[in-house]
């Protein structure tokens, strides 16, 4: 037991690294933030234009959303950081990171949201066009509102299944939280870094959880 | 104790058995009390309405009846064994006692015949085959002889509930509960439900009713018990209750339903 | 636009990679049908525990399944990558994949269930045991028939979820699909193994993805 806590729980060398974990969980926040804004705005966009039923554009839209579903996501990082030099573009891991992960949740808001739009009752639409209001008035006071309420939980879901999703930013040389606590874990032979890490994440993450859990209860549905 | 039942006036014989005999009946959810200390003794072949305003414990005294509510206190004597006792086969027990629900409850992944055959075959545990003949049976016995395999979505509200009532008759329990059957059902759905009611009745199934249908309660049953704010107010024959009630409580009651 | 398919659709680095990718695709496939079944059989067993009548347990499952779902994946392999040989536990990576990914997709399962069996109308369970079924009957004739039904488009995707959640094995050397991929990637110096990869997963991944939007659309109109 001696070794489990000196291996796992040592606060000194979680100390000493404690500057670099910091710094590393405030990247991770960053790296959140941007995409959780990117995504949510991406995928609604992408439904609002699907709702202007183009053929074509909807076809690449549905073709986009479908491949970037399927794929994994460390895949979709990993062929854009390592392929996309090959054409001559070199963005660093952040960039990478932003762009697939907003993208993967761009995805799924956009069906998520598009499966809400059509649930809602063709009688919303004509209701609020019939008192004057234009497109987007109509959409941002009576339809976008009634839509996310219905998929509230899954969209939850998805957030906190993006958040998680930021420690695959270190595959590609990001130096965010989990990608500083591997280094520290490296140099030190001991996994106190990791512990340190993994009780960070949980602080962002168990609250999002425990949220989304009490959204399910009320709405009374999966 | 109460009163001797219609039927024994009747014929003059020996009291008919009882069936359902509740004492001291006490339930309370929290400290809300639903039911206070009721008394009553159901016997074979009588069929008792339960009537009263909403809130009056009616369903709750009901669902004591199989235990699908616990009483707080008193005992429920089923053919003359107590069954809130801890050693009591349930399972065995509800297959004596019936019960048809307000909202049917018909399994919906089932069509009518195997909604019938499920019990019979797992609590009652017959063979497919002899379920099979007992669930024909049934289903013609309340007139759906040509809907048995037909899926609960297919059939109309009153044939959904005649579904539910072969369902329980299927396991020959010695009384059926029935808990509002009718409050579920448009309007023209509902005599096709009390038909089978009569004709239960009349075959000389033990049965308590919890309805609002005064009319039917008027000329089919045996006996009617008022309550309110979970007592026994009131009880006696038809005639009695409707013709000349006594209690206060009773007749604001039954003036409030208007003419009946 | 030469330069363009040299780089990305080179045939003849295709046909040397080739072995490689296939490895790695098995490594991919045994993987998922280790996980699968063993997040589906543990998480009904969390959410059957869950519907007991303990406070304790129910409890218990509530921080499992939370703990699981807030903890990513990667960090979760990683720790465990790392950590069970100070436990002395000798094991190859496949094992490690194997227990962190599995405690990761129970604990999805485990919501599914719970959500798909407090689902089913309570009259439906008081209609059964009225007619005087027991508990397990109950649950096995009444309840999971319906349940699972209506459950299936969250099982497929949270399964869909769990394939692709393989391919963080690649960071502990697993040598599966997208490890595969990475190493021809860098040995050849040519992004076509990725490429080809890529195709790969979509090949059975996407038919999947289509019926998950299938079906969650049947669902969320059925509400």
């Amino acid at each position: 037991m001696q070794t489990f806590s000196s291996n796992f729980l040592n606060w000194d060398v979680v100390q000493t690294y404690l500057p670099d974990l910091l710094a590393g969980m405030w990247v991770t926040i960053s790296l959140a933030a941007i995409i959780l804004f990117c995504g949510l705005l991406g995928g609604t966009g992408l439904a609002l234009v699907r709702m202007a039923r183009l053929r074509l554009l909807n076809a690449v839209i549905i073709v986009f959303v479908d491949v970037v579903r399927a794929l994994p996501p460390l895949m979709l990082m990993v062929v854009a950081y390592f392929g996309l030099p090959y054409l001559g573009v070199r963005l660093t891991g952040f960039a990478v990171a932003c762009i697939v992960l907003a993208s993967v949740l761009a995805a799924f808001t956009e069906e998520l949201l598009w499966a809400g739009l059509s649930t809602v009752s063709v009688g919303q639409y004509e209701a609020a066009r019939s008192t004057g209001l234009t497109f987007l008035q109509m959409m941002g006071s009576v339809v976008l509102p009634q839509a996310f309420r219905l998929i509230q939980a899954p969209l939850a879901s998805r957030i906190i299944a993006t958040t998680k999703n930021t420690a695959l930013a270190s595959v590609v040389a990001v130096p965010e939280l989990l990608s500083q606590a591997n280094t520290a874990q490296g140099y030190s032979g001991n996994a106190s870094p990791l512990t340190a890490a993994s009780l960070g994440y949980l602080v962002i993450l168990l609250p999002m959880v425990v949220a989304a859990r009490r959204l399910e209860r009320a709405r009374g549905a999966i | 104790m109460l009163a001797p039942s219609a039927v024994t006036q009747m014929s003059g014989q020996a009291p008919a058995q009882v069936v359902l005999r509740l004492d001291g009946l006490h339930k309370s959810f929290g400290p809300l009390v639903v039911l206070r200390g009721i008394d009553l003794a159901v016997r074979e072949g009588e069929m008792v309405f339960l009537i009263g305003p909403s809130g009056s414990g009616k369903s709750t005294l009901l669902r004591c009846c199989n235990r699908l509510e616990e009483p707080t206190s008193g005992a429920v004597l089923v053919e003359g064994r107590d069954i809130l006792g801890p050693k009591v086969d349930l399972n065995q027990v509800r297959r004596r006692i019936g019960m048809v629900f307000q909202s049917f409850n018909l399994y919906p992944h089932m069509t009518a015949r195997q909604n019938v055959t499920l019990a019979l075959c797992k609590v009652a545990r017959k063979s497919k085959a002899e379920a099979d003949v007992i669930a024909r049976r049934m289903l013609d016995h309340v007139g759906l002889s040509d809907r048995i395999d037909y899926y609960p979505r297919a059939l109309s509200g009153g044939q959904q509930q005649r579904v539910a009532i072969a369902r329980t008759l299927a396991l020959e329990p010695r009384i059926v509960l029935f808990d509002e059957p009718t409050s579920a059902l448009d309007p023209e759905l509902v005599n096709g439900v009390l038909g089978v009611m009569r004709m239960l009745r009349d075959e000389g199934m033990t049965m308590v009713v919890v309805s609002h249908e005064m009319r039917f309660a008027r000329e089919a049953a045996d006996r009617i018990v008022f309550m309110a704010d979970g007592e026994i107010v009131e009880q006696g024959t038809p005639d009695a209750i409707f013709g000349a009630p006594r209690h206060p409580r009773l007749r604001d009651f039954l003036s409030s339903l208007g003419t009946v | 636009m030469n330069d363009f398919a040299a780089n990305f659709f080179n045939l003849q680095i295709l046909a040397r990679v080739w072995p490689l990718l296939l490895t790695g695709l098995t490594t991919t496939v045994l993987l998922s049908i280790v996980i699968v079944p063993a997040g589906l059989t543990i998480g009904m067993l969390v959410a059957l525990l869950h519907s007991f009548r303990s406070y304790g347990l129910r409890w218990a499952m509530i921080i499992y399944v939370d703990l699981f779902r807030a903890y990513p994946p990667l960090v979760l392999l990683i720790y465990v990558y790392y950590g069970l040989p100070f436990f002395g536990i000798d094991t190859d990576a496949f094992w490690s994949v194997v227990l962190a990914l599995v405690l990761n997709t129970s604990a999805y399962f485990a919501e599914v269930f719970r959500a798909g069996i407090e689902g089913i109308p309570s009259g439906q369970v008081q209609a059964a045991r009225a007619t005087g079924l027991g508990g397990l009957q109950t649950m096995r004739y009444v309840v999971l028939p319906q349940a699972i039904r209506n459950m299936l488009p969250d099982l497929l995707s949270n399964g869909l979820e769990s394939v692709k959640l393989t391919s963080l094995a690649s960071v502990v050397t697993l040598p599966e699909l997208l490890r595969a991929a990475r190493l021809a990637q860098g040995n050849t110096v040519n992004a076509t193994p990725l490429i080809a990869a890529s195709l790969m997963y979509l090949a059975f991944l996407w038919p999947l993805v289509r019926l998950t939007t299938r079906l969650e659309r049947r669902t969320l109109s059925a509400r």
